[in-house]
């Protein structure tokens, strides 16, 4: 049995080190903050993987308990609930094991900050938010948490806030998760609306009610009820994790700090929306027309963000475009019903990308906070630890067969090979160019940073740089060689029980007709043979040859990017400004918006009033022209008219018709 | 005789009316040095009004005076909370009043008689009762608007104010007197059954366009919330403070006396013209704020489009919708208290802390404080866990339940645009460098309400069942 | 005997004279005040027609408080008039615009 007080601290832990760390990190002091919130999300690591182990070993049934009735209205129970079964399970390892090697990593990374124990205070309460959310049993707590992660988000991403670029990221970040967020609240209310309840297990027993239904968004045009709101849930999760179009702030952030990087961007709360696509599947399987946008929206995340990987030079960035590209293929395992896939591919992500962020933020640390890989080069020798964890996390992220990403790459791949719902040929090929792509763009990185020549020595102005890079401090290579063990061999341990075993039992739902995992486990003989058999595949091959191409442009002949570069101008521009899309939303959204309001702030008072209705009126009658033109000025009759317009108008429809 | 008069039912207003003529006769005598004491007498006055309407409280309806006045436990629940209300609009505004030498009665005196309109309303139970309350609120107003002799602009806000209030009032009156024609009867229960039986609705809904024109006025709903900009922003802030509080109460329960309870029979007319205006208030508040750079006026606008919010609930035309309201109500004047008390603390001599910018670098200065203000405009953007999000929540669901689903739509889309602006009162508090590097000069009490005030607002949203509880005991 | 419908059209005839003096006067602010009287006199008409016709005396009754009000609401205008035209140096319709936005 899981007892409900074991659930509460693995919440509750994080959150009083937050406090602690935060409001009285001045008495307490650095060595204090960190000792605290470290010890806070210890506890969450250690507890959350004895739950998985009783769930697992022991064979505990799953917990589903509410623990506190907030309120309840009009029938509607409003509560904190857990639902832990072994996704929940998962999740919450996944997520406190890399918050506790970021929290160990941060004491060297941020050492002299001032802001350090406001830091440790943010990280330890992102802790606490995102385990509230992937331990929800109702709605109303999911989006809790989802607000809370995404709140402690903007908050570390302006976390420098003298930086105008850091606040300008942040905005950026609020603003389009309010658009992901409108989607998920509305879908939140259709649930609500046809099932009349919040908790989990109510809503999925009553699906079929809600599939039932039909609505009329544009009149005379009949939805299903169950599409509409899957899809509505998904632009939530879109927003939350990145999906095109609403990607554009994710690359962005990364004006944070490297742990939050590591830590927010990239292991855990962009993958909430794969979480929760996941943890809905019951709904979401029985609309095809969802499923089906999800696989495209995937798909199309997946292999153009890529592209937009292959020429940036900021080391930061190269990874966060990975990450979008990797987000995009949990997408695509999700719209083929392979939830399993994409929750496995979300562990593996978890543990190579935060070693790829912190080997990042490492190499960055090495520099003196040097980010463009074309001043870096050679660094091999300065900093061995780094090089060799960022080459294991390298050859994971590029699904070398054996890794961990190997494993859930490639069962996504064959997943989508297997599946027959709309736009899956689409998606296909997307993964599978993709492949190629992030070969290239990852070992560009490996490649550009740690061999070839030296250019760090001189700087832009060809001043000589006293700086020789160095190895970081344990605090920092330590997390690094922790990351490094599960990201090469986790994927290997657990193909087996978590992909192609019952491992999530009840926890996923999957129609028969959809159930393209079942179809890959059908080849599937062991870890072993899944990698021996993965030499003779496509991927495989594309994979090489990304490698091989890299390593062509970076090493061997590193004047050839260049030459490229002004052959194919026109399609390297469009990927070095990234499609445009921030031009675009910054065209259409925001100065579009900005310029509604003063246009409705001068329209109601001058062009409407004076203009149209008191000069239109006027053209009309003419003697009142000549009164009237004389006398527009001031305000207190315009207000007079519009009241009257207002109450002739209400007069007219009601009294006339 | 005497008894069916029903003198326990007004005794709250009997004994606020006699204490104001004694804080008036006693301001006289007063030197400005000793002026405390009429601030003292007020307050003294409002806790004994809160006694007087505890010890007198009703379990249910109660008529007196012929049926023009009634006592319920919605008009007990409301006058309790007008009570406090105008406490902390006082404390609040003492500081800022003290320091630019306006430190007289009459801001006192003025608020407690408008108090008496806000009472009168909530406890009327005829026509002629409703309009007298409408009058002694809105008079009481104008003047308080214009009470800083010195301030030109203060003066023209209040000429406007008081333009646009007195047709706002003959329209409403106009209302009334055709609606009496009809029915031939001024007593709202009378009329609610009377005009149920009468046949051709046309003259009807020509009386009623005239009431909600009159209402939608003391609202301040689009297309007659010309005078709030204007009004909110040039009226000082301790009177700005004042009016968006006390007097939001008081035209919920216009709403509520008028439409719920004497004219629900043509709940399907006035249903119509609601959505209208509550549409029109939610997007030109929410789009036009956006566009302002002075806090008081950009409030002003937000305030437009909260009355858009509670009209939603209003609209609903069930109990659960008016509690919604009543509740959403209770929520916005909490939280716009606090906004303007935020303005008050920092507001000092020669600094009138009602620009957007006056705000930067906030947290500098006093974290404590950036946090109240980040509370209030985060619960005023609708933000979960705040109270603000609940009200907005409650409100939303009551127009489901009556099948508005595209309004629901609507109204959470511009609350969405409306988190734009409170956020960036956040961003230049916390994000961008201070202009100057005068410490707050605010006192204690202020110091140590306004914290409260601010702490309500994230408590009641964490235990939200505090203040609904209370809805539903008023309105069950 | 004078028809209720005629009364009633004199009386709207003067309300919407009254509201059309508000927006149309832009010079003098002793008008607005007048137009303000004007309007509470249409509604007066209103009821003392009704009344009559009932045969009640409430909308009586309601006509000696609106002239009670109408005198107070005079006596407020006329102070702020006062206010501002210490501040201003003029009564100008024209000249109250400066809040705007």
């Amino acid at each position: 049995m899981i007892r409900q007080s074991v659930l509460l601290t693995i919440v509750l832990a994080p959150l009083i080190a937050a406090i602690l760390a935060g409001v009285f990190g001045r008495f307490i002091g650095r060595r204090g903050a960190h000792t605290v919130t470290i010890a806070g999300v210890a506890i969450s690591f250690v507890l959350s993987a004895w739950v998985l182990k009783l769930l697992l070993v022991d064979g505990a049934p799953p917990v589903n308990e509410a623990v506190y009735t907030w309120l309840v209205s009009d029938n509607i129970r409003m509560e904190v609930g857990f639902l832990v079964d072994r996704l929940t399970a998962l999740m919450m390892v996944v997520v406190t094991f890399v918050s506790l090697c970021v929290h160990v990593y941060t004491i060297g990374y941020m050492h002299d900050d001032p802001g350090y124990q406001r830091f440790f205070s943010y990280i330890s309460l992102f802790t606490f938010s995102m385990l509230m959310l992937v331990m929800a049993n109702n709605f109303m707590q999911l989006f809790f948490g989802w607000e809370a992660v995404g709140l402690v988000s903007y908050l570390l991403i302006g976390f420098w806030y003298t930086r105008p670029s850091a606040i300008f990221a942040n905005l950026k970040a609020f603003l389009v998760n309010r658009v992901g967020d409108f989607g998920f609240l509305l879908g939140i209310a259709g649930v609500v609306y046809f099932t009349g309840s919040l908790d989990y297990q109510t809503v999925f027993e009553q699906r079929e009610l809600i599939a039932a239904n039909t609505m009329q968004i544009i009149p005379g045009i009949e939805w299903q009820a169950i599409t509409v709101i899957c899809i509505l849930l998904f632009i939530g999760a879109m927003g939350k994790s990145a999906q095109v179009p609403l990607h554009v702030w994710l690359p962005d952030s990364m004006e944070g700090p490297t742990p939050i990087s590591a830590l927010i961007h990239a292991a855990t709360m962009v993958t909430a929306g794969i979480f929760m696509v996941a943890r809905m599947s019951p709904l979401f399987e029985l609309s095809e027309v969802a499923l089906s946008t999800v696989l495209v929206v995937g798909a199309t995340t997946a292999f153009f963000m890529g592209l937009l990987g292959m020429v940036n030079n900021d080391i930061k960035r190269v990874v966060a475009y990975s990450t979008l590209s990797q987000l995009g293929y949990m997408t695509v395992a999700l719209g083929v019903s392979a939830y399993s896939a994409a929750i496995f591919h979300l562990m593996t992500h978890a543990f190579f990308k935060a070693l790829l962020f912190l080997a990042a933020g490492s190499v960055i640390i090495g520099m003196h906070h040097e980010q463009d890989m074309r001043k870096m080069g050679g660094l091999k020798k300065y900093m061995p630890i780094t090089y060799w964890t960022a080459l294991i996390g390298a050859l994971a992220l590029v699904a070398f067969p054996g890794t961990s990403g190997f494993f859930s790459k490639d069962a996504i791949i064959a997943a989508t090979a297997a599946a027959s719902i709309p736009g899956a040929t689409y998606a296909y090929w997307c993964v599978l160019l993709g492949v190629f792509v992030t070969a290239f763009y990852t070992f560009r990185l490996i490649f550009m940073t740690f061999e070839g020549p030296e250019r760090f020595r001189t700087d832009a102005h060809g001043h000589h740089d006293s700086h020789t890079p160095h190895e970081s401090p344990w605090v920092v290579t330590v997390p690094l060689i922790v990351l490094a063990v599960p990201s090469l061999v986790i994927g290997w341990l657990t193909v087996q029980p978590v992909l192609f075993g019952d491992y999530f039992g009840t926890a996923i739902f999957v129609e028969a007709a959809h159930d393209t995992v079942a179809r890959v486990a059908e080849t599937f003989h062991g870890p072993g043979a899944f990698s021996l058999h993965a030499l003779l595949t496509v991927p495989f091959w594309l994979m090489v040859a990304g490698v091989a191409t890299a390593w062509v442009f970076y090493v061997k002949k590193p004047e050839l990017p260049s030459q490229i570069a002004a052959r194919l101008g026109p399609l390297y521009k469009l990927l070095e400004n990234k499609f445009y899309f921030d031009e675009l939303y910054q065209a259409v959204f925001a100065r579009g918006s900005r310029r509604l309001g003063s246009v409705l702030w001068r329209a109601g008072d001058v062009a409407l009033i004076d203009g149209a209705i008191v000069n239109g009126s006027a053209h009309v009658v003419g003697w009142f022209s000549g009164v009237l033109r004389r006398l527009q000025s001031g305000y207190l009759y315009h207000y007079a008219f519009a009241m009257i317009i207002g109450l002739s108008a209400l007069l007219a429809w009601y009294v006339l018709r | 005789m005497f008894d069916n008069f029903g003198m326990q039912a007004a005794a709250a207003e009997i004994f606020l009316i006699a204490t104001i003529c004694v804080v008036l006769l006693v301001d006289v005598f007063l030197s400005d040095s000793k002026r405390w004491i009429t601030y003292a007498l007020s307050l003294l006055t409002l806790a004994g009004c809160a006694w007087m309407t505890l010890s007198y409280g009703v379990n249910e309806r109660v008529s007196a005076f012929s049926g023009m006045y009634v006592a319920d436990p919605m008009g007990d629940v409301l006058k309790l909370f007008s009570y406090a209300t105008v406490a902390v609009s006082f404390i609040y505004a003492r500081d800022y009043l003290q320091r630019r030498a306006l430190f007289k009665g009459e801001y006192f005196v003025l608020g407690l008689v408008a108090l008496l309109g806000i009472m009168v309303m909530i406890s009327a139970g005829n026509l002629l009762t409703v309009y007298l309350g409408v009058e002694l609120l809105s008079l009481s107003l104008y003047a308080m608007v214009a009470f800083d002799r010195e301030s030109t602009v203060a003066a023209e806000s209040a000429m406007k104010y008081f333009v646009l209030g007195a047709i706002a009032s003959g329209m409403l009156l106009y209302g009334f007197s055709i609606m009496y024609g009809i029915a031939g009867t001024l007593q709202l229960d009378e009329l609610a059954v009377e005009l149920r039986s009468v046949e051709s609705p046309i003259g009807l809904v020509f009386a009623l366009v005239f009431i909600i024109a009159g209402v939608a006025f003391k609202f301040g709903a689009v297309p007659f919330h010309m005078w709030v900009p204007d009004v909110y922003h040039g009226a000082p802030t301790p009177v700005t403070l004042f009016i968006g509080a006390a007097p939001k109460i008081s035209s919920f329960v216009l709403a509520v006396r008028v439409l719920a309870e004497g004219l629900d029979s043509l709940v399907a007319n006035w249903q119509d013209m609601l959505i209208v205006i509550s549409v029109l208030s939610m997007a030109i508040g929410n789009i036009v704020a956006i566009a302002q750079t002075n806090l008081k006026r950009m409030l002003a606008y937000s305030t437009v489009s909260h009355v858009g919010f509670i009209l939603l609930g209003i609209l609903a035309g069930t109990n659960d919708g008016y509690r919604a309201a009543m509740y959403y109500t209770f929520a916005y004047v909490i939280m716009s208290v606090g906004s303007f008390g935020m303005i008050l603390l920092l507001a000092r001599e020669g600094f009138e802390a009602d620009r957007i910018d006056d705000f930067r670098g906030l947290n500098r200065k006093s974290p404590w404080f950036a946090a109240v203000m980040l509370m209030l405009m985060f619960s005023t953007a609708g933000v979960p866990p705040f109270i603000g999000f609940w009200a907005k929540v409650e409100v939303i669901a009551a127009v489901l339940d009556v099948g508005l689903a595209w309004l629901a739509a609507l109204a959470v889309l511009f609350s969405v645009i409306g988190a734009f602006y409170y956020l960036r009162v956040v961003k230049v508090m916390y994000f961008d460098e201070p202009t100057d590097t005068v410490d707050i000069q605010a006192g204690g009490t202020l110091r140590a309400v306004l914290s409260l005030n601010g702490l309500a607002v994230l408590v009641l949203g964490i235990v939200p069942s505090v203040l609904i509880d209370l809805c539903v005991r008023a309105l069950p | 005997m004078i028809q209720l419908e005629f009364v009633l059209l004199l009386a709207g005839l003067l309300f919407a004279l009254s509201v059309a003096g508000i927006f149309l006067n832009r010079k003098n602010m002793i008008l607005l005040l007048m137009c303000i009287e004007l309007m509470l006199l249409a509604v007066n008409f209103n009821f003392i027609a009704f009344a009559r016709q009932l045969g009640d005396l409430n909308g009586q009754v309601y006509v000696f408080f609106i002239m009670t009000v109408a005198a107070a609401e005079a006596a407020i205008g006329l102070a702020i008039l006062v206010v501002l035209f210490r501040g201003k140096k003029s009564i100008n319709v024209e000249q109250l615009n400066e809040m705007k936005g």
